[in-house]
């Protein structure tokens, strides 16, 4: 293994090891309420960047895919009872076929085109879900968590440590991809599909793959959010906010690795979770609006572009 | 010579492409021979472009078929296409913008068919290089292909092309607005490829590089095939005169 792959693993292991040891020794249940959410964006916006950023395909329609990840929650507890894990899976599932369909349907489409497309796809799911009685219809529904399993003492931190480990998986899924000849693929036809169908690239396959994959990480990472609030409903499942953010997020931190969105996340979810108790929730999205528009101007490839001197690595990191 | 080799390499049959009710095609018959040096001439919008789209796969054609190495492409993706042997360079030079040259013949390599002779990425990295070497762009490798000339950009064009290792290479313009020894040295390129059973099309408009290159030519106007054959014969023609000159 290079030594970079040894730094990288060793990093993960760390970090779920931290978050457990949180889990296990921090009384306060805030920090974990917090951190949920800025670990939810994370996994939300290295998610987008697979098809945003690496493929170059703007995808507005991150809500659908958050939605559907929550909609297959609540269908999944209300007709089966059944376990976080299942959810989460089903849900990765569900969303990964949506990707598919999306992509088979869009796919022919390029920039604000497709992104008008994933737009539309949003409305269309969410106006199912409001008349859908079964999961609750246009009112919501309120769901009971069931009790905690060992060795977590509060369903909150439980939950904490499961996005943690959805981000461990999607930034795996995300690296694996953009240090594979996938990835290279995906760059060559985000600068010119055209030239890069006559260089051998299966261009409609990638852009499939990457929909998928995307869409399926985006929907397990929202499944949990059923169960964090314990209430869902239409309004909230399918906010635009979050598309908004997380292409915030991600175009902050950067689309060209899969750090940019981590760090973008943190930094702005933080930012947000941080005014939401200090001035108000509202605020947040002023803020987040001025600093998209900061970057644009003064650092449009994010924080990767600012902190690294040389425009491009030429290596696979 | 065997019946093996007199079998075309690429055959178009019958082709016809409209735009509309824009005849940019018409039934367009031709073979192309392996390893032959076949000149692609005519006035513009003459149908060059449209033909060099249809067999590259960029565009479908109406009516009609392209044959390669015996099997029916007509209806196969572009990527196939590229598996199977055909390699273009563009008018425009599309290079992928974000990457480096090296890393622009990284894709072809990547995803040519001959990819499995190619296991780690330190193979890949000296079958680019012996690319550019070879096309004499070897000391820009690391550089981003924003920073290249323009002779440089088709020079790395005809690199990425070589690297999926094809049997047919279109090059499509590839010396408009070149100087004079930039178009020898790209001819020269051209030459020596063809000299390695890799068959090419050349569209072009500078005649002296479409006199010495080619064992043969076409000439298409408004769609139709007016002349084909010697390059001498084709450019006495005074049908081929009367397109390029207007008389």
């Amino acid at each position: 293994m290079q030594r970079s792959s040894i730094l990288f693993w060793a990093g993960a292991v760390v970090f779920l090891a931290a978050v457990f040891f949180m889990t296990q020794f921090l009384r306060n249940e805030y920090p974990f309420f917090a951190g949920y959410v800025i670990l939810q964006f994370v996994v939300l916006s290295v998610a987008w960047t697979i098809l945003g950023g690496y493929a170059g395909y703007v995808n507005f329609g991150t809500n659908a895919f958050f939605g559907v990840g929550v909609y297959t929650a609540v269908l999944l507890v209300q007709a089966f009872a059944a376990s976080l894990g299942v959810q989460i899976l089903v849900a990765a599932v569900v969303g990964g076929l949506l990707g598919l369909g999306v992509g088979l349907l869009t796919l022919r489409m390029r920039g604000i085109f497709f992104s008008i497309a994933t737009i539309a796809l949003a409305i269309i799911i969410e106006t199912t879900i409001t008349n859908w009685r079964f999961v609750g219809g246009a009112a919501g529904i309120q769901l009971q968590r069931p009790p905690v399993m060992e060795p977590f003492d509060s369903y909150v931190k439980m939950l904490f440590f499961v996005q943690a480990l959805l981000v461990v998986i999607a930034i795996v899924v995300a690296r694996f991809i953009q240090n594979s000849r996938i990835g290279r693929g995906l760059h060559a036809l985000r600068d010119d599909e055209l030239a890069a169908e006559c260089t051998g690239v299966p261009t409609l396959r990638l852009k499939l793959l990457a929909c998928v994959i995307s869409g399926a990480l985006i929907s397990a990472g929202g499944a949990p959010a059923a169960m964090y609030l314990q209430f869902a409903n239409p309004d909230s499942a399918f906010n635009l906010n979050y598309s908004v953010s997380v292409l915030a997020m991600s175009l902050i931190g950067g689309t060209s690795h899969w750090i940019g969105p981590v760090l973008g996340a943190i930094l702005l979810a933080t930012t947000q979770q941080l005014l939401t108790v200090t001035i108000s929730s509202e605020v947040n999205v002023l803020v987040l609006g001025i600093m998209l528009v900061l970057f644009v101007i003064a650092a449009p490839k994010g924080i990767i572009g600012l902190l690294s001197r040389s425009p491009k690595k030429g290596a696979r990191a | 010579m065997t019946a093996v080799s007199d079998a075309p390499l690429l055959r178009i049959d019958t082709l016809n492409k409209t735009f509309g009710g824009f005849v940019a095609l018409d039934n367009i018959n031709v073979e192309i021979r392996k390893g032959e040096r076949f000149g692609l001439i005519g006035p513009n919008g003459s149908g060059k472009t449209t033909l060099v789209n249809c067999i590259s796969g960029a565009l479908r054609p109406n009516k009609g078929a392209v044959l390669f190495a015996g099997e029916d492409i007509t209806l196969l993706s572009a990527n196939k296409r590229s598996h199977r042997g055909i390699a273009r360079s563009f008018q425009i030079p599309r290079p992928f913008r974000s990457m480096t040259v090296l890393e622009n013949l990284m894709v072809a390599l990547d995803f040519a068919a001959h990819r499995h002779l190619l296991e780690t990425e330190a193979h890949q990295r000296d079958a680019a290089m012996s690319v550019l070497t070879r096309i004499g762009l070897a000391p820009k490798a690391l550089v981003s292909t924003a920073t290249l000339t323009q002779v440089e950009l088709r020079k790395m064009e005809l690199a990425r092309a070589m690297a999926t290792g094809p049997k047919l290479l279109i090059s499509d313009e590839a010396m408009a607005g070149l100087s004079t020894s930039e178009v020898d040295e790209v001819l020269d390129l051209l030459m020596s490829l063809g000299g390695e059973d890799i068959a090419i099309i050349m569209i072009e408009h500078i005649m002296q590089a479409v006199m010495r290159f080619s064992e043969r030519v076409m000439c298409l106007d408004a769609g139709k095939i007016i002349a084909i054959g010697a390059p001498g014969e084709v450019m006495a023609n005074p049908r081929v005169q009367e397109a390029y000159l207007g008389t």
